[in-house]
Parts: C-alpha cells; structure tokens; sequence
C-alpha cells in the first residue's frame, strides 16, 4: 500500500509509462421532452454511433434500476437535449436497448451540440453529479472516451515531470474508453464494444528503445493494454479493437499495469488476469479492502509489475523491431 | 516553427488580429479553430479563410465562462487532430470610458481578469498538457504596453495583461525542458475597435493595422525556436511596417 507519487521510486530510468489521452466526451444525451436517455458507446468508423438507451432516471439511481427505456424504431428521428438531431440507423437484433446513430450534424455543428446538451456519464455511488471537468485526466486531447480512462485520473504533472526527471518516459496514445456499465445485464456481458485507438508513431519508438534496452513497458489503465496489444496482434497502429484480454492472452507489448481495483466477474478484472493470476489478485483485493481501499471508478489504483531483472523475450507486432532477449541479470 | 499542418487555437478572433491572424496563419496551411462569442462575425471570418482555400472552424463561447473550455479544447484537439499552437489574443478592457482604479467597481475588475487571466490559464491547462506530453507547443499569449507601464485609467486592463505575462512566465518555468514553449507578445497600438474604445481621440493614421500585426507575428512563429521560452516580445521586430 503505497501513495501513487511512490511509483517514482518504483520506476526505473528507461522504464516507459504510457497513458491513455483520451478527452472525456459528455456522452450522456437525454431526447428532447421525454425521460428517455441516450449513452453513447462508441463513435463507429463509418461516423454513426453505437448507442444505448436507458430509462427514466438520474445519476442518483443506478443504471440496474432504472426502467426499461420506451422502444424505438429504425428509421425514428430524435431531437436531443442541445439541439442535434438523430435518426436511428439499425436496431440490435440481440440487444434490443443497443441502437445505431446517425446524427444529422458534423463536425463542428456535431461537436458544438455534443457540448451543449451532453452530461458526463455518471455513477450513482458518488455524492455529486460529475462536470466535465471533473472527468477529464490532466493530459486530454481528442474526445473520444465515452466513460472516463480512470486510471490516469490519479496522474498529476508533478508526478509526471518527476518520472521524467528520474528517466522514465511518458508516453501516451488515445484509445476511446467505451462504457463499462449499461445496467442491462445481457448487453453488459458484450461490453467493450469495438473502441477506436491510435498510437503515435513516437511512442511506437519509445517502446522499441524500452524494449531494446529490456526496459519495462508499464499501460496506465485496461484501454492503453487493449491499444497495445491490438496493436501487436494486428500490427495497426490505428484502428477500432473488439480484442478481450484474458488470463490466456500472451502479453506481446505489456509488460505492467497501473489500474483500478477491480471486482472478479468485470471485464477489466479479467484483463488484469493477464498479469497475475487469479489468486494473486484475489489475494491483493482482499488487502485492498481490509485496507479501506475503493474498488470502483475513480476509486483506487492497483500497480501489477514484473520484477526489475525480468526481460521477456517475445514477438512483436509485425513490422516492429523485435526485442532481443537480453543478458541474464547480475 | 513551419506552422504548415499544425492546428491552432485563436481565441477573439471574430475581428482585429485574432481575424487578421486566423487568415494569416491558415493561408500558410494551418488548421485554424477560432473562438469568440459572437457566432455571425465568427463565422463570417471563417467562411473567408475556406474561400481562399484555408482550413478553419468556428466555435463560439465566452473565455470567462468555465464551462466553455472543454468544449473548445476538446472540438478544437478533434477537428485539428492536436492542437499545437494556442493563442490568447482575447481580452476586455472593461467599461468605457476608462475609469481610475478608484472608481472602479469591483466587480468590472473581476471580469477583466477572468477574460484576460482566468480564462487563459483555464484554456492553457486544457491545451498545454497534452503538448507537454507530445514533447512540442507553443502557447502566445498576446499582451500590451500596459502589462509593464503604468497608465492612469489603464489599470483593471494593465494589471491583468501583467499577470497574463506572469503566467506564461511561470508555466515556462514549470514546464521547461517539455518542449513547450510560452510566450508574450506585445503587438503595439493597432487600428481596432478596442483600441477605439479606449482611445476614441487617437490618429488611427499611427496605428499599425492587425493585418500588419498578423505578418509579424507569423515572421516570428517561423523563427521561435530561437526565443527563450517565457520571455516577451515586441510584434514589431518581427518586419518593418508597411
């Protein structure tokens, strides 16, 4: 049990952090003169959105007990809370709340409404409705995370800076964060959707030099592990991932992870499993909470990283230089 | 710095040099966001800069208001695909005619700083994290003679242009060695509405017009690798006026 600032002393020179630097969208859309709200999942390739709709209710109630959202049809058209419009483009047969958008509006007309009428999504369990600045990392960029990267929430410049000063790089990519939680049982279970990701080419040689140099690769957050290792497996660096990281995933990229305290049966838990096995982290959870530790979102952090000799051999995304196996340790 | 391909944030820029620069800089290939209060005008300058073959888009809001920054930070990030240049050009003098401090109400000063220092600072810690962690940026903060002289009647105004140089003064310092740059630039007097408002008596025939302005800032911009982040220039180094 450590304050985050300790990841200083945890880090060695050469050893690379890379973040998630997605900007939180207010993805949160509630339809003009109806208690019927719209959540949007993901921006698609195409430009639609996949979407859920949820009933009545506020960000006092959580998501499982909120009603059943009305039906919709395709083809319906929908004025929302902001001034965009939207028809309903396709319906999920297996998900009947899960919708495909097409908003009438782009660019910047799609995004000044997106900020009019849109809220940040929110979570029951905290005692104020989050704002936009409240949802946002200390480094955003594009807005493409629907639910917040959490995990770099707890990153500060102070921190940040003293890893750099020490020689641990930072480097960062964007990956847009879906929502974790609709409160529809069957459609949680599918969650993540497709998420749209991009690593820049200088963190792309940032992990070459760490690796080269049998340096740690340490992901801030699940969405910067389901970059990187979309990325090794389909040797993109750009694209939309539906890849589901789990106990029997091979860790190509990733060598640690800075996460959330997660709960067995979520999908972020099971990615952690990739790391440690399972009755490590049940082991490191049952501490957490006996310690007062906050398994939630934007509660506290899990740091999972190999020890300092460690230096996997492993293949690399295609297209990439490999990483030599490197000298036995002193 | 080639500002070819670099997005690029001018705030008040629905006239004078936030106008004059959005022009200038997106016909030497910036992407350029602009951000004022007033839609139409806004518009209008960037219906201009698309007709001469520029990239440009309008985002409208108040730089005091809080609730205005995401938004504009998080458009601009998308619509550029980063945002690397950010310039706060815009600014308030408060009510008109200019008052001495001691008739000054309290609250016009409070409005002075949250346009011309608040907001900045809200917009810079929005924008500047994300070139820090690119390791490339420059923010331009436009100030004026009145950060370092002081005018009678100039004060509400002076004082927050000397804390807007501060400021970038101090994020210099903070983030030296990210490879993001701050700077303040003074532009001298030019022929604009403001500069009218607060000096109605002036000769506009001795003031440099912002297109003028503009072309220095731009000369600078190409050679600001060479500028010591955290210092302040004046414009007209830059290139003789014409």
């Amino acid at each position: 049990m450590a304050p985050v600032a300790a990841l200083v002393a945890l880090l060695d020179p050469g050893d690379l952090l890379v973040v998630n630097d997605a900007a939180t969208l207010p993805a949160s859309l509630q339809i003009e003169g109806e208690a019927l709200e719209l959540r949007l999942l993901q921006r698609l390739q195409d430009g639609a959105w996949d979407a859920a709709l949820l009933g009545a209710g506020d960000w006092r109630t959580p998501t499982e007990k909120r009603p059943e959202p009305r039906a919709v049809g395709v083809g319906e058209r929908l004025s929302l809370v902001g001034g965009l419009t939207a028809r309903i483009d396709a319906k999920s047969q297996e998900h009947p709340r899960r919708v495909r958008l097409v908003f009438d509006q782009v660019d910047a007309a799609l995004w000044r409404g997106l900020y009019a009428g849109g809220r940040a999504v929110q979570y029951a369990h905290l005692n104020a409705p989050l704002l936009l600045w409240d949802v946002q990392t200390a480094f955003p960029g594009r807005p493409w995370a629907t639910e917040a990267p959490s995990a770099g929430h707890a990153l500060s410049w102070e921190l940040l800076l003293a890893l750099r000063r020490k020689g641990v790089g930072v480097a960062r990519l964007t990956h847009g964060c879906g929502l974790s939680s609709t409160g529809e049982p069957k459609l949680d279970r599918a969650l993540p959707v497709g998420e749209r990701y991009e690593i820049p080419e200088e963190t792309v040689d940032a992990i070459a030099r760490a690796h080269a140099s049998c340096r740690r690769v340490i992901a801030v957050g699940t969405s910067v592990v389901r970059a990187l290792e979309s990325w090794a497996q389909r040797g993109e660096r750009a694209g939309w991932t539906t890849l589901r990281i789990g106990s029997a995933h091979a860790l190509q990229v990733v060598d640690g992870i800075l996460s959330g305290v997660h709960q067995e049966g979520e999908s972020h838990h099971a990615l952690l499993q990739a790391f440690a096995p399972a009755w490590l982290l049940a082991r490191a959870t049952e501490a957490a909470e006996r310690a007062g530790f906050f398994n939630h979102e934007y509660g506290d952090l899990t740091l999972l990283l190999p020890a300092r000799e460690r230096c996997v051999s492993a293949s690399r995304p295609r297209g990439r230089a490999r990483r030599s196996r490197c000298p036995a340790a002193a | 710095m080639d500002i070819a391909g670099k997005g690029v944030v001018i705030t008040g820029a629905s006239e004078g040099l936030g106008a004059a620069l959005g022009h200038r800089l997106a016909s030497a290939g910036a992407k350029v966001v602009l951000f004022a209060r007033r839609g139409a005008p806004l518009e209008a300058v960037v219906e201009e800069i698309r007709r001469a073959g520029g990239q440009a888009w309008a985002v409208t809001g108040d730089i005091a208001d809080k609730d205005a920054i995401y938004p504009l930070a998080a458009t601009a990030s998308e619509l550029t695909g980063g945002v690397e240049v950010l310039v706060h050009n815009a600014s308030t003098l408060g009510p008109t005619p200019l008052r001495l401090l001691l008739d000054s109400e309290c609250e016009d000063l409070e409005r002075v700083l949250q346009v011309n220092l608040v907001g900045p600072f809200r917009l810079s810690k929005a924008l500047a994290a994300g070139m820090a962690l690119r390791g490339r940026g420059l923010v331009l903060s436009v100030s004026s003679d009145a950060a370092v002289e002081a005018y009678p009647r100039w004060g509400a105004y002076g004082l927050s242009k000397a804390a807007l140089d501060h400021l970038s003064r101090t994020f210099a310092a903070e983030l030296a060695d990210t490879g993001v740059r701050f700077l303040s630039v003074d532009p001298g007097e030019m022929d604009t509405a403001m500069h009218a408002a607060a000096m109605p008596e002036a000769d506009r025939a001795s003031l440099s017009r912002p297109a003028e302005v503009a072309e220095q800032i731009a000369a600078m911009l190409v050679q600001v690798d060479q500028l010591p982040s955290g210092s302040r220039v004046q414009a007209a180094r830059f290139g003789a006026r014409s």
